[in-house]
């Protein structure tokens, strides 16, 4: 069973947002109006900001400053503390280690984004809505694995949702693979930021498999993780600039 | 056909059949305007989704959670007046314990209301049942949520029965039909035989020690909600009991509140007399005291450790956006516990002696003058930009002002002592006031700064939006509504309890002790 996990690499990270711009995209999250946005309500299941992103005696003052940009997905915890919390179990880590909600199931009770310590999870706090041009170009994927939606289909109102590493990309490659009558392979399936990454600074694979990119670099003596002395164990892992 | 006094019959009988005043129709009139509003605000706030409150990320929790900490705290009252006062056998919670039962019921219900209206998904409610997870916070909240409010309306109501059958058999003339019904149903056939008194004061007795336990689960529990997170602020151990503390402090509070406006608006002063509320208020003081230690426990870790993480929040309470909020609840905590306790402090005046002109009223008017004009300066110089805040706005004279006012307000604090000491209800119920608004400070200081304070998330502000006001002042409204209805249709005073202590009074009075004898005679 495979153990799917990203590698970032920051020194090759130009902060161009293509991965942001990627996501957006492939998994149809909702537009919303400047305004709403500053309630932070713009739904970027991943992101792009300095770090640190408050103002802490390490971000130094002008001209001695240290600017550091981090791009960050879902960090897909081995111990994650938002299903820990979840009342219903609308949110759970699959066999092959991806974090997932069902949004059939969530009660909308906001427990797992208050016990997310990295932010990552987003509500529904209006019914999604696009304007003309991007609502005619949505992602028709509609995919659905253990009788859960689990592809980019419009999310109803009232639910949390996040970053899937772009599990329904899995289950095509998967298909693929069945209808062509052979094994499905690690590097067949990639999550589309991943893909589109400018400076080809995102990795993707099997960690379980001592021979992939990811568990290499993983292994690297830049490789660190965001809160790690949290202990929730991510397994987005991150190499450190320079 | 259980028979009662004259006099209790007219004081706490007689008033539930009087027809509606205007007093009344009129504050109901209005509640129901608020709560109706309230309600109009909630539907919609259902059908276009919670985009309508102010939260956002990572603001995802709010007033709705500061309100149901705040309601669910409240309601430690009657458990500890009925279950903790009852087994420790103290005597003279007799005539409070209908109050303080019914602020625990009804805080509940509004309580759990804040939780329902804070679910982004209503409709999905029973989901709880069906695929509850008992590892989840929020499940071990809806249940012992679910319990403490089944235990406390059982609580309200098997003392309530034999009260329910003396008005039943002493029903005046011309009392519609439904109200003759309505108590002849709930007292369940009540007769008042032996055997019947000795099971309901068994069912008494074992619910009280039931209930204990589950009412302080009830308010950890709610404090773990947030502990069990790892948010800066909030992952600490003490919040278990520093929560039932505070639950208990606000519960006499509003206890006090509750109970004064009955005694007045009845006239029931001989039966809730002074007794109860120096009794009471030594508890009240205690638990003031407690809570100052806890607040400083909790924060001085945060303090000293100076975390990445939980320094700011610890900050932003002390000197940031949340200093108003955090130092007016350590200031209404302070001046809670000065009335409380300095008034007792003064000696009893003497008829011979001059009086001391610092107690005169003029001394009082004086200091609360000057402290109007420093707290206005200091608004002045922080908020308005005129000729005089550029003096006023100096760090120096900023310094002198806030000395000015905090010398002045313990001064005023002093003068105001000796009528203080002369009107204990009165002042016990300005403490209370104090003591509730600090409380709910104290909810809303905990919950808002972390929420807005995240460890990778931008730094967020939270406003309320008219949806979250209006549905926090329908829930005071319907708190309030519930009591007026309550009242009209149930004694005020559990008129047996009363009654039985008075018999016990008497019991005692009959036995004389001997005097020791006195040797070497």
């Amino acid at each position: 069973m495979p153990k799917w996990s990203m590698v970032i690499d920051l020194d090759k990270c130009v902060a161009c947002q293509a991965c942001s711009v990627a996501c957006r995209i492939e998994n149809n999250t909702p537009v919303v109006p400047p305004e709403e946005a500053e309630l932070g309500r713009a739904m970027r299941w991943n992101d792009v900001f300095p770090m640190p992103i408050n103002p802490t005696e390490e971000t130094g003052e002008y001209p001695k400053v240290k600017t550091q940009y981090m791009t960050r997905p879902c960090m897909h915890c081995e111990n994650p503390p938002c299903i820990k919390v979840c009342p219903v179990g609308a949110t759970f880590i699959n066999e092959e280690g991806i974090v997932e909600q069902n949004y059939a199931r969530c009660i909308g009770c906001r427990f797992c984004t208050v016990g997310c310590p990295y932010g990552v999870r987003y509500f529904n706090w209006y019914k999604p809505e696009w304007e003309a041009p991007l609502a005619e170009h949505l992602n028709p994927d509609r995919v659905e694995g253990n009788g859960v939606l689990e592809g980019p289909a419009e999310r109803p109102l009232g639910v949390v949702e996040k970053c899937t590493y772009c599990i329904h990309r899995l289950h095509k490659a998967r298909a693929q693979a069945e209808a062509e009558g052979r094994d499905f392979r690690a590097d067949e399936y990639v999550p589309a930021c991943v893909q589109t990454c400018t400076g080809k600074a995102r990795f993707f694979g099997d960690l379980d498999d001592p021979n992939s990119t990811v568990t290499q670099l993983a292994m690297s003596s830049r490789s660190f993780r965001l809160l790690e002395d949290l202990g929730t164990h991510p397994k987005t892992i991150y190499l450190r600039e320079g | 056909m259980l028979r009662v006094s004259p006099e209790l019959k007219q004081k706490l009988i007689d008033p539930l059949f009087t027809p509606l005043d205007r007093n009344f129709k009129l504050s109901a009139g209005v509640l129901l305007a608020l709560i109706g509003w309230g309600a109009v605000m909630y539907i919609r706030q259902v059908f276009l989704g919670l985009g309508v409150t102010g939260m956002g990320r990572p603001v995802y929790w709010s007033l709705y959670i500061v309100d149901f900490v705040f309601f669910i705290g409240i309601s430690h009252a009657g458990t500890l007046i009925s279950a903790i006062l009852r087994v420790t056998g103290a005597e003279w919670r007799r005539p409070i314990t209908r109050v303080a039962e019914a602020i625990t019921t009804f805080a509940l219900i509004v309580g759990s209301l804040q939780i329902l209206i804070d679910m982004g998904r209503i409709d999905r409610l029973p989901f709880t049942f069906i695929f509850g997870r008992l590892q989840s916070p929020i499940m071990w909240d809806i249940i012992s949520v679910t319990l403490y409010l089944l235990g406390s309306v059982t609580y309200l109501y098997l003392p309530l029965m034999p009260d329910l059958a003396i008005i039943r058999d002493n029903l005046p003339p011309g009392v519609p039909e439904w109200r003759r019904k309505l108590y002849e149903i709930l007292s369940l056939g009540w007769r008042g035989t032996r055997e019947q008194w000795v099971r309901l004061e068994k069912a008494i007795a074992t619910m009280a020690v039931i209930i204990i336990p589950i009412a302080v689960s009830v308010h950890s529990i709610i404090s773990w909600i947030l502990a069990t997170t790892l948010q800066p602020g909030w992952h600490s151990t003490i919040f278990g009991p520093y929560f039932v503390i505070g639950a208990i402090f606000s519960g006499i509070g509003a206890l006090f509140i509750a109970m004064t406006v009955i005694r007045k608006l009845l006239g029931l002063e001989k039966y809730i007399a002074e007794k109860q509320y120096r009794n009471l208020g030594f508890i009240f003081i205690t638990m003031n005291a407690v809570w100052f230690y806890f607040t400083f426990a909790e924060n001085l870790g945060i303090a000293t450790g100076q975390q990445t993480y939980e320094m700011p929040i610890l900050a932003t309470k002390l000197w940031g956006e949340f200093a108003p909020s955090f130092w007016l609840m350590v200031a209404c905590m302070a001046v809670a516990f000065w009335i409380l306790v300095v008034p007792q402090l003064l000696p009893k005046p003497k008829p011979a002696m001059k009086p001391i002109p610092i107690f005169s009223r003029r001394f009082a008017t004086a200091t609360a003058g000057a402290m109007t004009l420093f707290a206005a300066l200091l608004v002045v110089s922080n908020f308005v930009s005129v000729p005089v805040a550029a003096i006023s706005g100096e760090p120096i004279a900023s310094t002198i002002l806030w000395t000015l006012l905090i010398v002045n307000a313990i001064l005023f604090l002093l003068s105001v002592s000796q009528w203080l000491k002369a009107h204990p209800v009165s002042a016990t119920v300005i403490a209370s006031v104090f003591v509730v608004v600090g409380m709910w400070l104290e909810r809303w200081n905990i919950i808002i700064p972390t929420v807005t304070h995240p460890m990778l998330v931008r730094y967020a502000a939270y406003t309320p939006t008219l949806t979250e006001i209006s549905i926090a002042v329908a829930s005071f409204a319907g708190f309030t509504f519930m009591f007026l209805v309550f009242f009209k249709l149930f004694p005020a005073i559990s008129i047996w309890e009363l009654v039985e202590g008075q018999v016990l009074e008497e019991a005692q009075a009959k036995v004389t002790i001997a005097h020791p004898e006195i040797s070497g005679d």
